[in-house]
């Protein structure tokens, strides 16, 4: 087989994965709309205002909700204002607990 | 049409051989290529994805939340602040929220403790998110110790764990009965977090908003709009970590595409004057190293853009959990709906394959230009 004809066969076949990629896409959002729909509906149910995407701190686990002068409050993952804080290392008894255990 | 394609085939099969001779330079071109478009194309299917998906969740969250602010913070609202905004003209409902935080010394992840005002759980009972019921390993029936804030455990039965699928929003929740809040954080019954206000024309929330303050100008409300747009710029291009990755990205294939354009190797060099001198006309050569060019930025972008596929919706865009970890115990696993942004991909597409074909060309051109014996003796 002559090499162009093996690239244009490799080709294709991306290509062709490129579409049932689309296809699967498309198809996904319709057969997972329910459980979308099952999402929305909790949100509305309990009220939610945020994503539980990060649960480290409280800014980050509800940025939306987070007092004015919250890191990030300007925008999420915004990159840090003040050069003092790619400087100041995170305090040692932020990872040591104080909580009493139950 | 048939000369001008069985030319073009001619040349590619050149091409290919051409590339196979180089095969380890051109292999590792392909893989760093390819590892370049499948960040990229990662970042953006789990950005346009999650901004789909918080764009559809958040229209459902509350019109407008109105916290109380004491001396720059975050404080509990009295619940008579909702009796009054209730009798603001356009507001349909005032709910105050109950809810916070708990710290689990045991396992060090933070919970999200909230009393639904519809449906909550019966007293001494709690539902709880999949991540949460993960990082406990409990299970239905079983019985959980929170420490409340007066020192004493609080102990509660797990009537339920919400389902799975709907970890990007309930990962971390407790839902728990109002009395059990409160016995929980001692928090007195004529408080609440803030108030989830509706208003039922969304065009007076702006108006209804001053209105609040002006009654109260120790609120401070939040509109349904401000939380989209905090989401909205969360997964913006031009904010925080997505313009770190992008730039890091742009910046090696910019690196990568001067290399290529910044000249030809002596090899290179000595092959175009070869076959300038057998009778290749500079248009052939020209036409070689488009197909050369193609050939590796066309392969590499195709296998960029379906790795980066599997990725972020196969495995649930696993390289960039870490990032999202951060310091984070409990992590939602959550597995995106598909999304395809055909513009970005096409953006992506132009600003990838097209540089680096071009700069695969302009100094082969150079070199075709010159006579073919200085060529062949550069």
């Amino acid at each position: 087989m002559r090499p162009s004809t093996c690239f244009i066969l490799l080709l294709t076949t991306g290509l062709v994965l490129l579409l049932l990629m689309g296809i699967h896409a498309r198809s996904s959002r319709v057969s997972r709309q329910a459980e979308l729909q099952e999402r929305a509906m909790l949100v509305h149910r309990l009220r939610l205002t945020d994503l539980c995407l990060f649960t480290e701190a409280r800014y980050t686990r509800h940025p939306a909700m987070a007092d004015l002068h919250a890191p990030f409050q300007d925008h999420p993952t915004a990159l840090e204002h003040f050069p003092s804080g790619s400087l100041v290392t995170p305090p040692a008894t932020l990872q040591r607990s104080y909580a009493p255990r139950p | 049409m048939h000369h001008a394609l069985s030319r073009h085939r001619n040349i590619l099969d050149f091409a290919l051989s051409s590339l196979l001779r180089r095969k380890a330079k051109n292999i590792s071109l392909f893989l760093v290529y390819t590892l370049i478009i499948f960040v990229i194309a990662s970042l953006i299917f789990f950005v346009q994805a999650l901004k789909r998906e918080a764009a559809l969740l958040l229209a459902e969250a509350p019109d407008m939340v109105v916290q109380r602010m004491i001396a720059g913070r975050h404080d509990l609202i009295p619940t008579n602040y909702g009796e009054k905004i209730s009798a603001i003209r356009g507001v349909s409902e005032v709910t105050p929220r109950l809810w916070g935080y708990y710290y689990d010394p045991v396992f060090q992840a933070n919970y999200t403790l909230l009393a639904p005002d519809t449906a909550p759980p019966p007293p001494g009972t709690i539902t709880i998110g999949s991540g949460v019921a993960r990082n406990l390993r409990i299970k239905t029936d079983d019985l959980v110790t929170f420490r409340s804030y007066s020192g004493t455990p609080l102990l509660l039965t797990v009537s339920g764990i919400m389902p799975l699928h709907s970890e990007l929003v309930s990962a971390d929740l407790v839902l728990m009965a109002a009395e059990d809040f409160q016995a929980m954080f001692r928090m007195p019954k004529d408080v609440a977090t803030d108030l989830a206000v509706t208003v039922a024309n969304p065009r007076e929330l702006v108006t209804v908003a001053n209105k609040i303050v002006e009654l109260f100008p120790d609120t401070r409300p939040i509109l349904k709009s401000e939380l989209l747009r905090t989401y909205d710029s969360l997964f913006d291009w031009r904010g925080g970590m997505m313009v770190v990755m992008l730039a890091v990205a742009l910046l090696s294939f910019v690196i990568f595409a001067w290399d290529k354009a910044s000249g030809l190797s002596a090899e290179e060099r000595k092959e175009i004057g070869i076959l300038k001198s057998i009778g290749w006309e500079t248009g052939d050569v020209l036409l070689l190293k488009f197909w050369e060019g193609a050939v590796i930025s066309l392969s590499a972008f195709l296998a960029g853009v379906l790795l980066a596929y599997l990725h972020v919706f196969f495995s649930s865009a696993a390289l960039f959990s870490h990032a999202l970890k951060g310091w984070a115990i409990l992590y939602p696993q959550f597995t995106l709906v598909p999304t395809i942004d055909g513009y970005q991909l096409s953006v992506l597409f132009v600003l990838s394959v097209l540089p680096y074909t071009a700069a695969t060309i302009i100094p082969a051109w150079l070199a075709a230009t010159i006579a073919p014996d200085a060529a062949m003796r550069s």
